[in-house]
């Protein structure tokens, strides 16, 4: 249903799609940086609720999740999100997918913690009681409440991880990728942030090198030289990738 | 940091905007009443204000001097061998004064307050196609990553000693502005990924037409 009184108060059109899901689809992808090409002709079609991507280093896992939010626009081919082309839909794109970067650090870019929560949803202009409400649940919801208004780079390793995956999920998107999540963190963070992704009603990628994080996960793929070389459940996949590796 | 609101001091609820013009007035008081009653009227008010009004203890207020301590020491000295004791205890006085009414300011308000007070000084730049909230985002990250390239300058640092590295801190330069511009670049990314771009610019006055 339309909304004028957003109009009116300057707000964005509400998006009427916002929550439906469909699929994350790779047209003939392929991806280059100068002369080196990182993803060669991937075709996907990504309907699961939970998927998993693991390969070595260079494989092309980071550039392909970084597609998949219009970070990174292909060099040939087509990334559909839910029918929207993230070369020319890119806004609409970033509204519905939530990215989570590996370090932290570099996510989180206002000095406190609740003022970096609300920085997303100060970007979609929502009104400030709204944003007051959603960051005080969000912040809660991941432990962070007694830490609202602690400077974020006091916070541990965990709690920085936390805390960005909060500044996401409180703008409240459709999907989440996550690059790598778990890669600085120790055994006990590894784990809270395992069950954190766990635990998400959106669907997820994540693309990791810990591969106990891919446990129940509905489908893995395997990247290796910018290709999928194999796609299947952890059961499937998994195994046969320890033995490639080993 | 902020206290939750039934526990915040009077000055913590004070708005920002009003101690950060309180603070300029200050300042501008002491450049044109130069006289030494009025610095230390001034430096005791502070205190007591900061001691009273904002809670903070002595120790506090100590270490906001501490960084300030030996340019105070080396401007009265200066001023004892050039000029004459009076005025270089207007100098110091009036420096303490400032320095510490700043610190009462930034100890009772939130960035995000002092960010949304210096966007709305630069609100009429939007004539000019600036967006105000950019600025205010630019001085909100150079707070915050100080912090993350003080430790990553430090890591560096850190790694070259245990390699039996003894060579000059400038050395360390390179590798730092590395991991900065990669830093930049992932957070150049995060910004775009939670929607920093999502308002477009306002048209200068001189492109609406």
């Amino acid at each position: 249903m339309a909304r004028p009184w957003r109009r009116a108060a300057g707000l964005p059109p509400e998006d009427p799609t916002a929550r439906l899901r469909t699929a994350l689809e790779l047209v003939d992808v392929s991806h280059s940086y100068g002369e080196r090409t990182v993803l060669r002709e991937v075709s996907l079609r990504l309907t699961e609720h939970r998927v998993g991507v693991i390969g070595s280093n260079g494989s092309g896992k980071s550039t392909f999740a970084r597609l998949l939010n219009g970070l990174v626009v292909p060099t040939a081919g087509r990334v559909l999100v839910d029918g929207l082309d993230t070369a020319t839909d890119v806004r609409a794109v970033r509204r519905r997918v939530g990215f989570v970067f590996q370090d932290p650090d570099a996510q989180i870019v206002h000095p406190t913690v609740a003022e970096d929560v609300a920085f997303g949803l100060q970007n979609q202009k929502v009104p400030a009681a709204e944003r007051t409400a959603r960051v005080a649940e969000v912040l809660d919801r991941y432990g962070l409440a007694g830490h609202a208004d602690h400077p974020a780079h006091l916070l541990s390793g965990g709690q920085k991880q936390l805390l960005a995956i909060a500044g996401v999920l409180v703008m409240r998107p459709a999907r989440v990728v996550f690059d790598e999540p778990t890669t600085l963190l120790d055994l006990a963070n590894r784990r809270h942030v395992a069950r954190v992704v766990a635990e998400l009603e959106q669907d997820v990628v994540v693309v990791t090198h810990d591969l106990d994080l891919l446990a129940g996960f509905d489908r893995v793929l395997v990247f290796e030289d910018g290709r999928v070389v194999a796609d299947g459940t952890p059961a499937e996949t998994v195994g046969w990738y320890v033995e490639r590796m080993s | 940091m902020t206290a939750p609101a039934r526990h915040r001091s009077l000055l913590q609820r004070t708005p920002a905007g009003l101690e950060l013009a309180a603070l300029a007035g200050l300042s501008v008081l002491l450049f044109a009443v130069p006289r030494v009653p009025v610095a230390a009227g001034a430096l005791a008010g502070v205190v007591v204000l900061a001691l009273a009004g904002a809670r903070l203890t002595p120790r506090q207020l100590l270490a906001q001097l501490r960084p300030v301590g030996l340019w105070l020491a080396g401007l009265l000295v200066f001023h004892l061998l050039v000029t004459d004791l009076a005025t270089g205890a207007l100098a110091v006085l009036r420096l303490a004064a400032l320095v510490l009414a700043a610190a009462v300011v930034t100890a009772t308000s939130t960035v995000a307050e002092l960010v949304a007070v210096i966007e709305w000084l630069c609100a009429p730049l939007r004539l000019a196609g600036v967006r105000p909230a950019r600025i205010g985002l630019a001085v909100a990250m150079t707070l915050r990553f100080i912090p993350v390239v003080a430790e990553r300058a430090e890591r560096i640092r850190e790694a070259q000693a245990a390699r039996g590295a003894s060579r000059p801190a400038f050395l360390m330069l390179v590798p730092l502005l590395v991991q900065v511009l990669q830093l930049a670049h992932t957070t150049a990314e995060a910004l775009d990924a939670r929607g920093a771009d999502d308002e477009a610019p306002p048209r200068a006055i001189w492109r609406r037409a």
